[in-house]
């Protein structure tokens, strides 16, 4: 399969200490890393792409240890996570789909082999596209006070022949959640689910 | 700290190819952005004598974060830039009163010289305003490969009684440039523009 050759990489974190309610003894924090590559299937149909996912493996690994050192370098930080891409006009979005396997083991391993699934979404779009990348518990989807979310985008990317591939990972709960459900301290996680 | 902060980002980008070539070493920059509640916001306050205090604080803090995010120590660093985006309950002057009194003495300080004007920009606006801050050489201003620019935003700022402050730094100028002027090697350092 095709090399992946990289035109960009941007690394954004938050640093949310409150939002009108009291300042949180901990702040919670929200990374993104985004690497923009060039789309090997821009232009045309392509039915054989399977490969690629192998090749966007240490991609993969290497944007989750970048969230990790953005958040300072432990992964044991890390409750939430999520992936997104957005493909550039002359893509489909099933070239965006390529990035589910590569980009969410890599978390899963890279944080110890987290159990929930990884939250994702994705689109096609131009230049300046934002996405809002979904974010749930690293090992119990249900947990309500982690559901979230971080809008990310680049203003020149993607290109037409481009991919936008976004990782992104939290290390809590919403500032100030208090909408009850499944809490953090009450994971069972054996399905990943609860 | 007199700055009531909710919030802090920052972004990194690195650029690795632009137009199939490939750019050794990757050029980088890095914006810090604080979300801070408008003390003078709903109201008209003839003395901005507080926010020009706060913009004195914000200084230090973002240009050592963006410094800090470019993993570079603060002399190292190329251009730089300011801007603030003013929530839709407060006025113009109150960015002006946070960018230019004082921010500039301790960027500088961060940055060990910067004999150049800091470029800056400023506007009104809701949330997710964008905010393009302009670049420029730190101790030359005419050096024109580093004319340049960096786009950040944040979805959720600033809200209605807050303002967005922003400095950027860089460790390059921008890739591939060729439209000649002054060069980095013929800084002479001595009067901020040459």
């Amino acid at each position: 399969m095709p090399e992946v050759v990289i035109r960009k990489k941007v690394t954004c974190v938050e640093e949310v200490f409150h939002e009108g309610g009291p300042v949180a003894e901990k702040p919670l924090r929200r990374a993104a890393a985004i690497v923009v590559i060039r789309n090997p299937f821009a232009g045309s149909y392509v039915e054989n792409i399977e490969g690629f996912m192998d090749d966007l493996k240490p991609l993969g690994l290497e944007m989750a240890h970048t969230l990790i050192a953005a958040l300072g370098g432990d992964a044991k930080v890390v409750e939430g996570y999520g992936k997104g891409a957005i493909v550039g006009s002359a893509g489909e979005i099933e070239h965006g789909a390529l990035w589910h396997v590569p980009g969410g083991y890599a978390m899963r391993d890279v944080l110890g082999g987290a159990k929930a699934i990884v939250a994702s979404t994705k689109k096609v779009g131009g230049p300046g596209t934002r996405l809002d990348v979904p974010v749930t518990h690293i090992n119990a989807s249900y947990v309500r006070s982690h559901f979230d979310a971080m809008e990310v985008g680049v203003n020149d990317a993607p290109r037409a022949d481009e991919i936008l591939l976004a990782l992104v990972m939290t290390t809590g709960a919403r500032v100030h959640a208090r909408v009850g459900g499944l809490k953090a301290s009450e994971i069972k996680g054996e399905d990943g689910l609860r | 700290m007199k700055a009531k902060i909710r919030k802090i980002a920052t972004f990194v980008e690195e650029t690795q190819r632009e137009m199939e070539r490939e750019i050794s070493p990757p050029t980088r920059r890095a914006a810090a952005v604080a979300v801070i509640e408008n003390p003078c916001a709903g109201k008209y306050v003839e003395d901005l004598a507080e926010l020009m205090a706060i913009g004195e604080e914000l200084g230090e803090l973002l240009a050592a974060r963006a410094v800090a995010a470019l993993g570079i120590s603060g002399p190292s660093a190329e251009s730089y830039g300011k801007a603030a985006a003013v929530g839709e309950n407060g006025e113009l002057e109150h960015a002006a009163a946070i960018l230019h009194p004082k921010l500039g003495i301790p960027v500088r300080r961060v940055l060990g010289k910067g004999a150049a004007l800091i470029p800056s920009s400023k506007k009104r606006g809701g949330m997710g305003v964008v905010l393009d801050i302009p670049l420029g050489h730190k101790d030359a201003a005419f050096v024109r490969s580093h004319f340049d620019g960096m786009e950040v935003r944040m979805n959720d700022a600033p809200r209605a009684n807050e303002i967005m402050v922003a400095v950027a730094v860089t460790d390059s100028g921008r890739p591939l440039a060729r439209v000649g002027g002054l060069t980095k090697d013929q800084i002479k350092g001595e009067d901020g523009l040459r």
